[in-house]
């Protein structure tokens, strides 16, 4: 089934057309990989299903991201962008928590939408950080800052965060490059964990993470979608010669 | 959703609200402070406001003693603040060390810039009026604002200089040129433009100082004008006007203004007029320049 | 050794003497604030020594009359810190909501444009000549006020607390501003991409984010207010009152001093000397406020 799609979308920054009518399915409870050299777009796609572009001026979408399952054009004009983040989450390349208390950043999103109940919040942070594999590391230190926490234990602090409003979709901007390779491998682990529950579109400019990870992957190159398939045939038997000189590190 | 959306989007528009009646308040204060000198004061302003002195008589007082003692002083003042600030300001950008001495010396002149200004006064009054014996001069008054305005003239040039990048210094010091010939050729020049804004804002500031001009003793009555720097006959050039009392615009304008006879404050208005003004004009240049040299500079 | 060489070396020598003598200077200008410093110090310091001699430091803490110029001399600071703390108090009541409003909706909610208008503006309103501001306070404010309360004497702590209070606004607002713009923008994404509104992101995170630069904001804003001068000497009067009732007229710390400045002062009197020892009294507080200020700033500057 799929969960999300995007048809046609073409993405401006002022002039320059940074994606080309690219269109594409994002598969439910499935992780799907975008891939590809540096400015290839994948970034810039990745930010178009959460509106982020739309706090920055002088950017423009073009096409369409629909999200099943009520159908809705999630770039359509009338469609609040903050609708849209509350229904899609976000990790970023670098862990962001906030200056607050582990407790309170996961708790940020329900505070935000005006849950009150104190036993409820407690509820959904202690699931959200069981569910980011955090739990029980943190759960002595709940009301200590979350910046005393290492860099591996941010991330998933942030993936906590975004699971706590229990989101339709998980949206991962590169989520490991910033962090060390025994980081990289439980975040790894939590992806394979977390996609039974919620759908997961990740870029990467790792390779072989991506081939870890995903079940589908999507080759992007200068703003084109090059190629899109199962991961395993994908990276064993490319359909285009661009993913296969990329694959095999001909370029890039 | 979409009414919870639609609630907490409305502490938006409060808050935006909020922040422009803020700024309102603030443009109302200035323009009712503006209007106010305006409607109470530019009656007054004439040929004979500027070229009278201070009188019982509040129809034939002028401000001649006044903007006169302002102008001197301002000279004095620039002549100890520009060179003293601007070399403090080099050796901390292109000499200092980082050791204890340098960390001593920033320290002092963040201090100083939050020392309020009748301090600067008592300072005066201390040390150059009795200690070494200046008298209650304008050569005094001139080296108390210095000191007061050095911290805005060093903060300045340390950012114009820091502004410079470094790939310009490799490229002098690559063809040989010495420490002083890299900052007398290169460095002063290029940020000169910032040094100047920060020397306009230190003078806009030191023509409106009242406090330590006072603790100093300059008289609110002066009915004379210090001895002309040019002289008809030989040496042609005096330094008496130096040591002699005067006043300036804010102290004028102060004893204006604590008279208890409205025409007084005619006066006082006219005055502050003309300070409001001359301050204005200063730090419009100062903004004007800072904001054409963001836009030419491309490194 | 050639001649050629003698010569060459020789101008290297009076090179490197004329660099040495150069930086020395320059290093002599800079060393000028530490003697600025010293020099405040020391002149405080040996009046109020010779102050304190005479009037005890319990009585100059303790006693609720200031009269230092009378027979019966009565040496009271708390006087004068009341009308002191009193402006301050209607000033930073003014000027820390305002300028912190101000700071957030330039820095979080209005657009470039608006902002590249309104600094200029802010800057400008605080650099306004004080006196000026004293006589607004005095002959524009007072009457105003007096025409919703009548009984409001003619000199009053409000209208001086109030204009002062517009005064510092620009401090508060640089300083806070510049505080949260260095807030890094990946966290204010990552509050938006949490689903929360402009205000939310503003208040729950950016705010806290940039706590001590807007705290040492506030400091400064503290340090202005009990700094200030010629608005007091002008709107507030210059009668001693010991009084926390900002509608009742009395003297600051500062405005004293100026009071004395204007009278006939014999150099080495006890009431030259008052004057010296209130100055010093000032001179602590403002200083404890800037280190305070100084320490916060250091610290937000550490985080990112």
């Amino acid at each position: 089934m799929v969960k999300a799609e995007s048809k046609n979308l073409s993405f401006y920054y002022g002039d320059f057309r940074a994606l080309k009518s690219i269109s594409m399915p994002v598969h439910e409870r499935k992780v799907t990989a975008l891939i590809g050299p540096s400015g290839c777009g994948k970034s810039t796609f990745l930010r178009c299903f959460n509106r982020m572009h739309d706090l920055y001026p002088g950017n423009r979408y073009e096409g369409e991201i629909v999200l099943q399952p009520d159908n809705a054009n999630l770039l359509a004009r009338d469609v609040d962008p903050i609708e849209v983040r509350m229904r899609i989450g976000m990790v970023f390349q670098k862990p962001n928590p906030f200056p607050k208390t582990v407790f309170e950043n996961v708790a940020y999103g329900l505070r935000v939408r005006g849950e009150t109940s104190r036993r409820r919040i407690e509820e959904k942070v202690e699931q959200a950080l069981q569910d980011a594999a955090l739990w029980d590391e943190v759960k002595d230190r709940l009301h200590q800052p979350a910046y005393n926490l290492s860099g591996g234990q941010q991330q998933r602090l942030c993936i906590a965060r975004a699971l706590a409003t229990d989101p339709e979709l998980l949206l991962f901007d590169e989520p490991t490059s910033a962090l060390d390779p025994i980081a990289t491998a439980s975040i790894e682990e939590l992806m394979h964990d977390l996609k039974e529950r919620v759908t997961i579109l990740i870029v990467t400019h790792n390779m072989q993470q991506a081939a870890r990870v995903s079940d589908f992957t999507a080759y992007m190159y200068l703003g084109d979608l090059i190629e899109f398939g199962v991961t395993d045939e994908l990276f064993i038997k490319p359909k285009m010669k661009q993913t296969e000189d990329y694959i095999t590190g001909r370029f890039g | 959703m979409k009414k919870d959306i639609q609630r907490r989007k409305r502490w938006d528009a409060i808050f935006a609200l909020c922040g422009m009646v803020a700024l309102m308040i603030g443009v109302l204060t200035f323009t009712a402070l503006f209007v106010d000198m305006a409607l109470d004061g530019v009656g007054r302003l004439s040929w004979e406001f500027f070229t009278n002195f201070p009188s019982r008589r509040p129809g034939q007082a002028g401000i001649l003693s006044a903007w006169v003692g302002s102008t001197l002083v301002m000279l004095t003042t620039a002549f100890f603040a520009v060179p003293l600030g601007v070399a403090a300001g080099i050796y901390l950008e292109e000499y200092a060390a980082k050791n204890w001495i340098t960390d001593l010396i920033e320290i002092n002149i963040t201090n100083l810039a939050g020392v309020p200004s009748i301090v600067y006064g008592l300072l005066a009054l201390g040390l150059f009026v009795y200690q070494f014996g200046l008298g209650q001069s304008i050569l005094a008054a001139g080296l108390t604002l210095a000191l007061l305005i050095l911290p805005v003239v060093i903060v300045a040039t340390r950012e114009a200089i820091r502004a410079i990048p470094q790939a310009i210094r490799e490229g002098s010091y690559a063809v040989g040129a010495t420490q002083w010939q890299t900052v007398r050729y290169h460095i002063l020049p290029y940020s000169s433009a910032g040094i100047l804004t920060g020397i306009i804002i230190g003078m806009a500031r030191a023509i409106g100082e009242t406090a330590p001009i006072i603790t100093i003793g300059a008289l609110t009555f002066i009915a004379f004008l210090p001895p002309a720097p040019l002289q008809a006959d030989a040496p042609f050039l005096s330094f008496d006007w130096l040591m002699s009392p005067f006043t300036v615009m804010p102290i004028q304008m102060f004893n204006w203004t604590s008279r208890p006879e409205a025409a007084f404050h005619a006066n006082a208005a006219a005055a502050g007029f003309v300070l409001v003004l001359m301050t204005l004009a200063m730090n419009g240049l100062a903004i004007w320049l800072r904001y054409r040299l963001r836009r030419n500079i491309k490194w | 050794m050639s001649a050629p060489t003698r010569a060459r070396l020789a101008r290297r020598r009076a090179r490197i003497l004329r660099e040495r003598l150069i930086e020395t200077v320059l290093f002599l200008a800079a060393l000028v604030s530490v003697f600025t410093t010293v020099a405040i110090v020391y002149i405080l310091v040996k009046e109020s020594v010779v102050f304190f001699q005479s009037v005890s430091i319990v009585r100059f803490l303790t006693d609720t009359q200031w009269t230092p110029l009378f027979d019966d001399a009565h040496f009271g600071i708390m006087v004068l810190l009341s009308g002191t703390l009193t402006s301050a108090a209607v000033a930073l009541a003014i000027a820390i909501p305002l300028g912190t409003v101000i700071a957030i909706y330039l820095s979080e909610f209005a657009a470039f444009k608006l902002r590249e208008i309104a600094k200029p503006f802010l800057e400008l309103l605080g650099g306004v000549p004080t006196i000026v501001y004293g006589y607004f306070a005095l002959l524009f404010v007072t009457p105003l006020l007096q025409r919703i309360y009548p009984e409001l004497p003619g000199f009053n702590l409000l209208s001086a607390g109030i204009v002062m209070g517009i005064m510092i606004i620009p401090y508060v607002s640089s300083i806070s501003e510049d505080a949260m713009r260095a807030v890094p923008m990946s966290l204010r994404e990552g509050s938006y991409a949490m689903g929360a509104t402009r205000f939310q992101t503003a208040i729950k995170v950016v705010v806290p984010a940039a706590f001590s630069g807007i705290a040492s904001a506030y400091i400064l804003g503290i340090s202005r207010a009990v700094g200030e001068t010629m608005i007091l000497a002008v709107a507030a009067g210059m009668q001693p009152n010991l009084t926390f009732n900002p509608l009742e007229p009395a003297a600051t710390i500062t405005a004293f001093i100026v009071q004395v400045a204007l009278g006939d002062l014999p150099h080495g009197s006890t009431g030259y000397q008052t004057i010296f020892a209130a100055g010093l009294t000032l001179l602590l507080f403002t200083l404890a406020c800037n280190i305070a200020g100084h320490v916060l700033r250091k610290r937000f500057r550490e985080a990112y």
